[in-house]
Parts: structure tokens; C-alpha cells; sequence
């Protein structure tokens, strides 16, 4: 079981009010990924469900039981950090074996999980060798191994991939998902990549400023996003946001094109405007086109466009794919 | 040009280098000229012009030292002293550096400097309430007293040392040990000691050395039983006159023990000393 609910949780560190009051409800094997930009206080919020800071006000409960008040030791989470965190001083065998050890485990059924954890993060071969002697990736899979020998209601990831380089990420991204196919334990999973947010997650809840912009799906985030921040950080890359006489034409204050919704022509269309820089990555290319009127607007084109720096093109809007915004920049319907 | 650019290089290091050497000599002439004094004749010590090596080299005065005091029940109450003061004292810094370094409150460096303030009040301010205090529940006179008292005038360094040891461990790790499920004793036990050897090791090297070369409170709290190295040498000045060739003879065998211990752990002293310093 692993069931997670924040009621009017709020955290101040002296004057300032990181968290003001947040509302969240986790069930028991989702994969629930915290997003947003540096400092928005998603860090704080998974220390706060760990134990590791305390919380100004609220109830945090596990598992329907009050944990607000109990240290990390008791509330049968594990966490990976982002600096995994080993003890530099234990062989991977003893790191991975520490939580158990603590827990009072029998020295032979310690054994027998190390080994069979191991296995499992292909660390059979390095366990009787020091942190310091692991490339990144192997000490990233020692901290998880640490994590899962355990069997925790909940796994808590601190931003766990942001040390490995690109390649490595995305195999971790695929191996952390593995690893919840197969556990079905309650994961969560703080990231300011909205990638990896978008790629792993079952529920995504984008912070910003210490609140919760929006909770649900990466599809229903993709889709419909609630407000003007959302729609910017949600999506690769980024919408179109467009303000001015344009948007209220449409109703709007601001109205936002994502870069894969908008037709690309070069004999008509609603805009014409220039090609600028193009991004080719090979399956697909962002043309970055200079519009008259709503100014510079990124378009997804094919790998092999064609076009070049200072092309005329037309831009024509996809009906039904347009988000309108208001004035507060909440999502209009 | 190149070639006079490294020959500015070879003399400014000949002069840093005979610079230090000069430094070095000097702070280590007071301990060579007692050693050779211990080797004179009382009459050889105190002739003027002083001769440096040629004289007539005697082990009288160990002789005579070892025949009028007791040695090594002033050796024990010296180490006795030195190493229980210390570790007595790391037992109470570590939990107190813990929260020092990892718990940090608002009034965090006020605490420590006013720990290190205390180093800087003369300690003869505090002797009679002091004295009157040991003579009152009986410690005057023995180990378990100048153990206390050391413990005390040394806390302020330990916790200081050990705290700037604990500063340089990732916090990360700690809150990993206690996701981990440890409470505070297993954590400080299993993670944070074992990360912290080479502090805590230097730490009571130091100490120890402070603790061996405490004149005032030993000497003031102590004259017989419980006595440490330092009223040995103390013994050797006043009663009948100054005698330098033996004051020379006990001060070397005082010192001794503690230079050679110096001598043999230099090279973890100094890590110890500039860990954190450079990286």
C-alpha cells in the first residue's frame, strides 16, 4: 500500500511562505511526477512527505494514518537523491544492505535481498566495490537498489537523473519505468524536465510558486492545459502564446499554438511570415518564422522541410487545436 | 626570456626556502638547547659564553632525575589525563557538532563564538572559584578532577574542530541514512563517525597534545598524587635554587613522549589541520 494525501500542507522558512497551502491526493501505484521550474518548491514539498523538513501546518497521511509528526525512519518511504547519496565509506553490498540492517533483518535474509537486488540493477559483479569506483549510473542504480531492498510503501526520486549525461538519462528513464511496471509501488517523482514528466509519469503535477498549477494526465496536461503556465511549460518546444489584436480576434487575451498545430504552406495561408533558424533533428524540423503581426512563431515541419533562412512561408492555424486564455491567464472554454 | 623568468623563480625559491628553515630553527631552538643543556654538567649550563656542542657530554642528570622522582607514576598521570580529557570530550562534541553543523538555528554561530570566547578569558580569572570548588567535593589532587577540568578548557576546540569536519559532509547523506530508517544514534554511530575519521583522529591527536602540555590548571589543581608531567618539571625550579642541566633533563623526558607521538602521526595532524582548507 502506498497512499499518499497532503491536506492544507504549507511550509514557511522564516517570513517567507514556500508552500502557502497545498491540497494533493496520491493513490496507492501511480506514478505521480512533481514538474517545475527551479525553486518553485517541488524539492520541498517530496522533503516534506519524506520527513526530512517538517511542515508549518496541515496533515500529511500515509496510508489513511496521520505521519505529519513522525520522523523519515517511520514512515516507510525510501528515497533516491539526486546526489545518490551513498555512504562513501560502505562497499555497495553493506549501502544496499544498511536499510535492512537498521530494520533488525537476520544477516542471511539481508544477504539473500542484496543478492537478489543486485541482480535485478545488474550490480552483481561491483558489489564488494566502493561507491568512489562506480561510474554514475551504477552509483544512480545502487541508490536505487538501496531504495528497493526495503519493499517501501513509496519510492521518493529527487530529481535522480539530473547528473547523468543525456544517453544515460534516457536509459534510466526506461529502467526507473521497468521498475514500476514491475513493483506497482507508489512512486514520486520531482523533475524540472518536462520530458521525463511527460514520458514517465501517470499524474502530473506542475508546481509553481509553492502551488499546484494543474494535476491529471500528461495527455490531458498536453491537451488542456489550465492556464498560461501550464501551457508554456508543458510540451517541447514550447507554445505558441500569442497576445494582441491576433488573440482577440479569437476572444482572447492570449491565445497559444503548439508548434505541431499549425500548417506550413508555401503558396497560401492565414499569416505569411519569414523563415528564420531552423532546428533539424533529423524526424522532425522547428522552424523558427517571423509573422507580421503575432511575431515570432515556432512550426513543426517534416525532417526534410526544404526551406531556408529567409524563405516566405503561410502559416495557416489547425481549427480546434487553438487554446484560448483570459485576462488572469486561466484557460477559457 | 623564459630562462629569467625561471631563474626569478629557483631564487625566490631558495629564499622561501631558507626562510623557512630559519622559522623552523627558530621555534625548534628552545627544545634543542634544553635537550643539549640535560647533557651538560650543572656548572657547564650556566657558563658564559654557553658552549654549543663541545662540552662533556653526561647522563648524570637523567641519573639523578630518575633517583629523586618518580617518572613513570607522573607519565601515567600525564597520559591518563591527556587521553582521557580528550575522549571524554569528543564523546560530548560529536552529538554537540552534529547539531551544530547539521541542525543549524538561528543562533547557531553566536553559540560558537561564545564556546571560543571562553578561550579567550585568562584562565586565572576562574582559579579560586575553581580551587574552592575541587577542595569542596574532593577532586583536588586527583586524576578524575584535572580529567574534568581539561575536558572543560579543551570542549570548546574539540567541538569547533569537529564541527568544521561535519560542515564538509554532505547533509544529503545523513537524511539518506535516516530515510534509511537510523535514528539519530545509528546515524551518528554508522555514517557520520566513519565519514568523519580523519577529523575525529586529528581532532584527538591535537588534543591530546594540548591536554600533555597544560601547565596551569595541572599545576594549580594537582601537586602530588595525581601530578602530571608538568609539576615534574615545575619540581625541578624552585625548592633549592635553579638547577638548568636537570630542569633540562625532566623537561626532555617530559616532552619526549609527545614529540615522538607528534613525530609519528605528522602527516594526519596536518591533514587533519587543513581538511576543508584545500580540497
Amino acid at each position: 500500500m502506498g497512499r499518499i494525501t497532503l491536506r492544507n500542507v504549507s511550509k514557511r522558512f522564516g517570513e517567507v511562505a514556500v508552500i502557502p497551502s497545498i491540497n494533493l491526493e496520491i493513490g496507492d501505484g501511480e506514478f505521480v511526477v512533481f514538474v517545475g521550474p527551479s525553486g518553485c518548491g517541488k524539492s520541498t514539498l517530496l522533503r516534506l512527505i519524506a520527513g526530512l523538513e517538517d511542515v508549518s501546518g496541515g496533515v500529511i497521511e500515509i496510508d489513511g494514518v496521520n505521519a505529519t509528526g513522525l520522523p523519515p525512519a517511520k514512515r516507510g518511504l525510501a528515497m533516491v537523491f539526486q546526489s545518490y547519496a551513498l555512504y562513501p565509506h560502505m562497499s555497495v553490498r553493506r549501502n544496499i544492505a544498511f536499510p535492512l540492517k537498521m530494520a533488525g533483518m537476520d544477516p542471511a535474509e539481508i544477504a539473500r535481498k542484496v543478492e537478489a537486488a543486485a541482480a535485478v540493477l545488474n550490480l552483481t559483479g561491483y558489489l564488494d566495490r566502493r561507491p568512489g569506483q562506480l561510474s554514475g549510473g551504477q552509483r544512480q542504480r545502487v541508490a536505487i537498489g538501496r531504495a528497493i531492498v526495503r519493499e517501501p510503501k513509496a519510492f521518493l526520486f529527487d530529481e535522480p537523473l539530473s547528473n547523468l549525461d543525456a544517453a544515460l538519462r534516457v536509459n534510466m528513464r526506461l529502467e526507473i519505468s521497468e521498475l514500476h511496471q514491475a513493483l506497482k509501488t507508489t512512486m514520486i517523482y520531482v523533475t524540472h524536465d518536462q520530458v521525463e514528466a511527460m514520458t514517465m509519469a501517470d499524474k502530473i503535477v506542475v508546481v509553481n510558486q509553492g502551488r499546484i498549477e494543474q494535476v491529471g494526465s500528461p495527455l490531458d496536461l498536453y491537451r488542456a492545459p489550465a492556464n498560461l503556465f501550464v501551457a508554456g511549460f508543458i510540451g517541447s518546444p514550447k507554445m505558441n502564446l500569442i497576445g494582441g489584436p491576433e488573440a482577440a480576434r479569437h476572444g482572447a487575451v492570449t491565445m497559444g499554438l503548439r508548434p505541431e498545430h499549425i500548417d506550413l504552406s508555401t503558396s497560401a495561408g492565414t499569416w505569411r511570415g519569414t523563415v528564420g533558424i531552423s532546428e533539424h533533428l533529423g524526424s522532425d524540423t522547428f522552424l523558427r518564422v517571423q509573422v507580421e503581426g503575432p511575431g515570432m512563431i515556432t512550426v513543426r515541419t517534416g525532417g526534410d522541410s526544404g526551406l531556408r533562412h529567409g524563405d516566405a512561408v503561410f502559416l495557416t492555424p489547425q481549427t480546434g487545436r487553438m487554446h484560448r486564455f483570459d485576462a488572469d491567464g486561466k484557460a477559457m472554454a | 626570456m623564459p630562462d629569467m623568468a625561471r631563474k626569478t623563480t629557483t631564487a625566490r625559491k631558495a629564499t622561501v626556502t631558507a626562510l623557512a628553515w630559519t622559522v623552523g630553527f627558530l621555534i625548534f631552538f628552545p627544545v634543542l638547547w634544553t635537550f643539549l643543556t640535560s647533557f651538560k654538567t650543572e656548572g657547564e649550563a650556566i657558563a658564559a659564553p654557553p658552549s654549543f656542542l663541545f662540552f662533556d657530554w653526561t647522563v648524570e642528570n637523567y641519573l639523578t632525575v630518575n633517583e629523586r622522582s618518580d617518572y613513570p607514576r607522573h607519565f601515567w598521570n600525564s597520559v591518563v589525563i591527556a587521553v582521557g580529557s580528550t575522549l571524554l570530550g569528543v564523546l560530548i562534541a560529536i552529538p554537540a557538532a552534529w547539531s551544530l553543523a547539521f541542525v543549524p538555528g538561528r543562533r547557531t554561530r553566536d553559540v560558537l563564538m561564545w564556546m571560543l570566547s571562553t578561550k579567550m578569558m585568562p584562565a586565572v580569572g576562574v582559579l579560586v572559584p575553581m580551587y574552592l570548588i575541587f577542595r569542596d567535593t574532593g577532586l583536588l589532587d586527583t586524576k578524575s578532577g584535572l580529567v574534568g577540568v581539561l575536558t572543560l578548557v579543551n570542549l570548546p576546540i574539540i567541538v569547533w574542530m569537529l564541527y568544521t569536519y561535519f560542515k564538509e559532509i554532505p547533509a544529503e547523506i545523513l537524511e539518506a541514512a535516516r530515510m534509511d530508517g537510523a535514528g539519530l544514534r545509528s546515524e551518528i554511530i554508522y555514517v557520520l563517525a566513519p565519514m568523519a575519521v580523519p577529523g575525529i583522529a586529528s581532532t584527538i591527536l591535537l588534543n591530546i597534545i594540548l591536554a600533555w602540555n597544560e601547565a596551569f590548571w595541572t599545576l594549580n589543581l594537582a601537586a602530588a598524587k595525581a601530578a602530571p608531567l608538568t609539576a615534574f618539571i615545575a619540581s625541578y625550579s624552585s625548592p633549592e635554587g635553579l638547577f638548568y642541566a636537570k630542569l633540562s633533563a625532566a623537561s626532555t623526558m617530559a616532552i619526549a613522549p609527545i614529540l615522538i607521538l607528534g613525530w609519528f602521526s605528522q602527516k594526519q595532524l596536518v591533514r587533519g589541520l587543513t581538511f576543508g582548507a584545500v580540497k
